[in-house]
């Protein structure tokens, strides 16, 4: 057993600033200690419901003000055997008075719900941290499921913690003795009561999350008002135990004046599809298969027909991105979203697409490959297989989000390109995107792009025979976007066949002719190769522009790769953080760019995808730095490798022993 | 080109599942006609199939018994797979896309669930549909789309030269079955139905008035429709057929399935069909059994136990074939389910982006 009043928990380099002292309610005097930033981990069994109780407190938290960042991790098993390793389900969420890009590396707070989640978890928690356990749990059986030969509580083991053991689950039943609910449907309140004190303890609103209980439950009264009861408990008990004397504040964070959501990749992701149809004036159609981790893209769409949006849960695959394709052939939106595994067996129909030359959204939710590899962890693995992965030459455009909120924009951005240039888009998000959230600045829907000038669908003939009649040539291209005309079925007049042979230049018919083909495989690499000239230039961030190292990511390592600059900047050290969002084409200055630093850092949660991309198409000697463990980089560790680059260097300008990635973190 | 803006939300009111965009393009190309002749079908493209192939008898008898239907052809899709009869949209002067390998089950759906005021029509061969589409082919079966599927069989691979089929007989020697196939063969009838497909019917690619006869009970059915086409491939497969097509043994072998007439067949009448003791149906000689016991044909039985003991009574060496409409009942459809879900979402919802983007859990920071 170690101390009952933990000290002020928060990054040692952060300020901690005043601490004050109120009465509260049992005359019990607690002190509250403002910090700026905290990293909580939530820990337990899949069945303990540690995804809920994460959500509702990064929802109080966004409703309260704060930026966040927030990094579900769970098993691919539903509910694997209760109490052992692999089960563990856990929840990281970091958020401060001021904007952070980054879940965070390692948890300042870890709350662990039985002893399978304290064994999987504490090594990541540093020492000092704040350990709160579930005491309940800790019965011999449980233990000796997870091969603890002595209870961690009595062994002292977790002396270098500042531990405070619990008994979450007999408090949670104590509440809900008049409940009239069973011991076992009462004990599964016991999230709440966790969140109940975790609540108090970083003066969380409660409210959002009462109503949230009653709206889920409101088929179960007494369901939602245990889960209420409980919940209430557990803020009690924090208010008037003696087990924490301290609670902590961390201010809102300042943000632009406006309408805030906390938003995930996948939720974002869906309504920028939604948001594209409509800015368009098509109707979207989605053909998928559930595949993890994209299926909630699936369930949200499916979920806004008054949108005109089509949802179809296809056979497989292959039917899914077909059947979307097929809804673009009669002038809809054709979505497909899946993950690497599905891109691997919809490659043919993409390059189906490729060839017939119609507009179609490939969304692919990266994660942990090869084959059926880690189903629920994040990895950017894919990026050679989107851009590479068909037979034949057949290029397609590649763009990747690099937040979840920026997930939304990605969306609509790709689908701008596949409307006005008839092609395939691959929109390449990852497991991390996707279940992290963050607070989004909700866009008023006149300000998103019109795409209605996208479309333009052929209303008659655009060529003339040999004779001069009139024709519909579906291969006449426009001669800017070399776009080919999209003519619907229904269209009198403009009746036409494509398919996957070769298509003659201009009236698309077969053509086994080897200077067409040749033109035309050159044609559509041109075509998009040709899109670079409607996107911006390179993102470079370089505050002081006189860095000499460069650091170039694409994706959800934004973050990560960011917060590591920030570092590196507060080290007095000068870097450059390049971000790719259009994979293929680049922007047409990246060459230019790369070309102005000594050095230029590509990190990867894969083996160096981007690097190789970026050493083949300019000759830079790009530096790969990898990692596939299926999370994501911790920005401390990033820094380190950017203080290397940039101390080895032949440009040092360096504050003498000034440590960029923090020897405490 | 002419083009136009589009509507911006506007994605169809209530009971138009057609979109704006769409919609307006369509009306400005301008009038529809519908008083075809087999000519407006016919494409500046050459026909390259083998000489002597069953499928420009195919060809021929679609081309000239579409415009019966009253149909604009600029409103007829066809989709196909690959293989020979694949080429067909090639030929055919509506829209058309010669897609991948056994998809075109898969792209159809999209299609027709998305333009329900289209008529889509898929063509497919026996490798195409059955093989490597197998999946896609039972699923649209089983969702009933509006479709109408022509399954081109001719048990043999002939795009790529001569390989054994799913459809053909076990002992075929082919070229890549020297020794004779040993793979049972499918039946695409039965198959059909145990997907519990809603229009089943079979036709022989060289009887020009039958087939007529099943397509068009196949285009005027709602939901999916799979009509398997007995073709011969005269050049990996030749006289595949023969037995059923030869004057002399054709009509003592097959079938003619006559709705509401009793199953009696052959010369002078003397084969029937009557129910076997196990509710299956097998074949007696019709002077040795009671007129009242000669089943009387009902492709409209809701249950297709009926149907399939029907498509059993033929094996793989096609004696006692039936011919004409298995089965044809009434269900609702995929695309009209969908168009009336969407419909009810939008009584029930209003399309408001901005009430969308701003939906769930939000805040507001101040100035």
């Amino acid at each position: 057993m170690t101390a009952s009043t933990p000290p002020p928990i928060g990054a040692p380099h952060d300020d901690v600033s005043a601490t004050a002292a109120h009465a509260a309610t049992g005359g019990l005097v607690k002190s509250v200690v403002a910090l700026d930033r905290v990293v909580i981990r939530l820990a337990g069994d899949s069945g303990d419901g540690m995804q809920l109780t994460g959500n509702r407190f990064t929802s109080e938290t966004a409703s309260f003000g704060n930026d966040l960042s927030t990094l579900p991790n769970f098993p691919a098993e539903i509910r694997a055997p209760t109490g052992t390793l692999p089960g563990v389900s856990s929840f990281q969420l970091h958020f401060a008075d001021h904007d952070i890009m980054t879940p965070g590396d390692a948890p300042d707070v870890l709350v662990a719900m039985n002893p399978a989640a304290l064994k999987s978890n504490l090594s990541d928690l540093p020492g000092g941290g704040l350990l709160i356990l579930d005491s309940d749990e800790f019965t011999p059986r449980n233990l000796a499921k997870v091969g603890y030969a002595t209870n961690p509580l009595e062994d002292g083991s977790l002396e270098a913690w500042q531990t405070v053991p619990v008994p979450l689950t007999s408090m949670t039943l104590d509440a809900l003795a008049d409940s009239g609910l069973g011991k076992k449907e009462a004990e599964r309140s016991k999230n709440m009561f966790t969140l109940g004190l975790l609540s108090w303890m970083y003066h969380r609103p409660t409210e959002g999350t009462v109503r949230f209980l009653e709206r889920q439950f409101r088929r179960k009264p007494d369901i939602a008002a245990a889960n209420i009861a409980a919940f209430r408990a557990g803020y009690n008990y924090g208010e008037t135990t003696e087990a924490f004397a301290v609670s902590y504040e961390i201010k809102p964070a300042p943000m632009e004046a406006g309408l805030y959501r906390n938003i995930s990749g996948n939720q974002a992701l869906s309504l920028g599809i939604v948001a594209a149809g409509q800015r368009s004036g098509l109707p979207i159609f989605l053909g998928a298969y559930p595949i993890t981790p994209a299926s909630d893209i699936l369930h949200e769409l499916s979920k806004h027909k008054a949108f005109g949006v089509r949802t179809f849960q296809a056979e497989d695959e292959i039917a899914g991105i077909g059947a979307a394709l097929g809804a673009s052939f009669g002038g809809a939106l054709g979505v497909t979203t899946t993950s690497g595994p599905g891109v691997a067996l919809k490659a043919e129909t993409i390059g189906l697409a490729v060839m017939t030359e119609l507009p179609l959204l490939i969304v692919d939710v990266q994660r942990g490959g090869p084959s059926t590899g880690l189903p629920t962890k994040t990895e950017q693995s894919d990026l050679l297989q989107a851009m590479f992965g068909r037979n034949g030459e057949a290029p397609l455009p590649v763009i990747a989000p690099r937040s979840p909120g920026d997930c939304f924009d990605a969306a609509i951005e790709a689908v701008r390109i596949a409307l006005t240039y008839r092609t395939p888009v691959m929109l390449l998000s990852d497991g991390y995107l996707a279940n992290g959230a963050e607070p989004w600045a909700v866009p008023e829907a006149d300000s998103l792009p019109d795409l209605t000038g996208t479309v333009g669908f052929a209303t008659g003939p655009n060529a003339a025979a040999t004779d001069g009649t009139p024709e519909f040539h579906p291969y006449q291209r426009d001669p800017e976007t070399l776009a080919r005309a999209w003519a619907v079925p229904g269209t009198v007049g403009l009746q036409h066949r494509i398919g996957g042979l070769e298509k003659a230049d201009g009236n698309g018919n077969i053509s086994y002719d080897p200077a067409n083909h040749d033109f035309m495989v050159r044609t559509r690499q041109a075509k998009i190769d040709g899109i670079a000239a409607s996107i911006g230039p390179t993102d470079v961030e370089d505050p002081d522009g006189d860095a000499t190292v460069a650091v170039i990511g694409w994706g959800s390592t934004y973050g990560p790769i960011g917060a590591a600059c920030r570092r590196i900047r507060a080290s007095g050290r000068k870097v450059a953080q390049i971000h790719v969002r259009h994979i293929n084409p680049f922007p047409t200055d990246l060459g230019e760019v790369l070309a102005r630093y000594d050095r230029v850092i590509c990190p990867e949660m894969n083996l160096g995808q981007l690097a190789l991309l970026l050493r083949a198409k300019y000759l830079v000697d790009v530096q790969s730095h990898t990692q596939v463990s299926g999370m994501p980089f911790r920005s401390a560790e990033l820094a380190a490798v950017i203080q290397d680059a940039i101390d080895t260097s032949s440009t040092p300008a360096v504050p003498a022993g000034a440590a960029a990635n923090g020897a405490t973190q | 080109m002419t083009t136009l803006d589009t509507h911006v939300h506007d994605l169809g009111m209530p009971g138009n599942p057609i979109s704006a965009a769409v919609a307006d393009s369509v009306a400005l190309a301008g009038e529809k006609k519908t008083d075809l002749k087999a000519k407006d079908l016919k494409t500046d493209q050459e026909v390259r199939w083998c000489p002597g192939c069953g499928d420009y008898v195919i060809l021929n008898a679609v081309q000239s018994f579409l415009p019966s239907l009253g149909i604009a052809r600029e409103d007829m899709v066809i989709i196909s797979g690959i293989g020979c009869s694949s080429r067909f949209p090639y030929y055919m002067n509506t829209y058309g896309m010669h897609s991948i390998h056994g998809r075109a089950p898969a792209i159809a759906t999209g299609l027709a669930a998305s333009r329900p005021d289209l008529s889509v029509w898929v063509v497919t061969g026996d490798g195409d549909s059955l093989s490597i589409g197998g999946n896609h082919l039972i699923h649209a079966l089983r969702r009933n789309v509006n479709m109408t599927i022509l399954l081109f069989n001719n048990r043999i691979y002939g795009l790529t030269k001569g390989q054994y089929s799913p459809t053909s007989e076990v002992g075929k020697v082919t070229k890549s079955t020297p020794m004779g196939s040993i793979d049972a063969p499918f039946n695409p009838i039965s198959l059909a139905l145990g997907a519990d497909a809603t229009f089943v019917g079979r036709a022989m690619d060289s009887d020009r008035k039958g087939l007529t006869d099943v397509l068009r009970q196949a285009a005027e059915h709602q939901g999916t429709s799979l009509v398997e086409i007995y073709q011969n491939c005269n050049i990996f497969n030749d006289g595949a057929f023969e037995l059923l097509k030869d004057p002399n043994t054709g009509t003592q072998w097959s079938i003619p399935l006559e709705q509401g007439k009793p199953l009696v067949f052959g010369p002078e009448g003397a084969a029937c069909v009557v129910k076997d003791d196990f509710g299956g149906l097998r074949i007696a000689e019709t002077n040795q059994v009671d007129a009242d016991d000669i089943v009387v044909h009902d492709a409209t039985r809701e249950n297709p136990a009926y149907a399939f003991a029907l498509s059993r009574l033929s094996s793989q060496d096609l004696r006692y074939t039936p011919m004409g409409v298995f089965r044809s009942v009434s269900k609702p459809t995929y695309d009209g389910m969908m168009t009336e879900q969407l419909d009810t979402a939008k009584v029930q919802q209003t399309a408001d982006l901005d009430a969308l983007l701003g939906g769930g859990e939000t805040w507001t920071v101040g100035n």
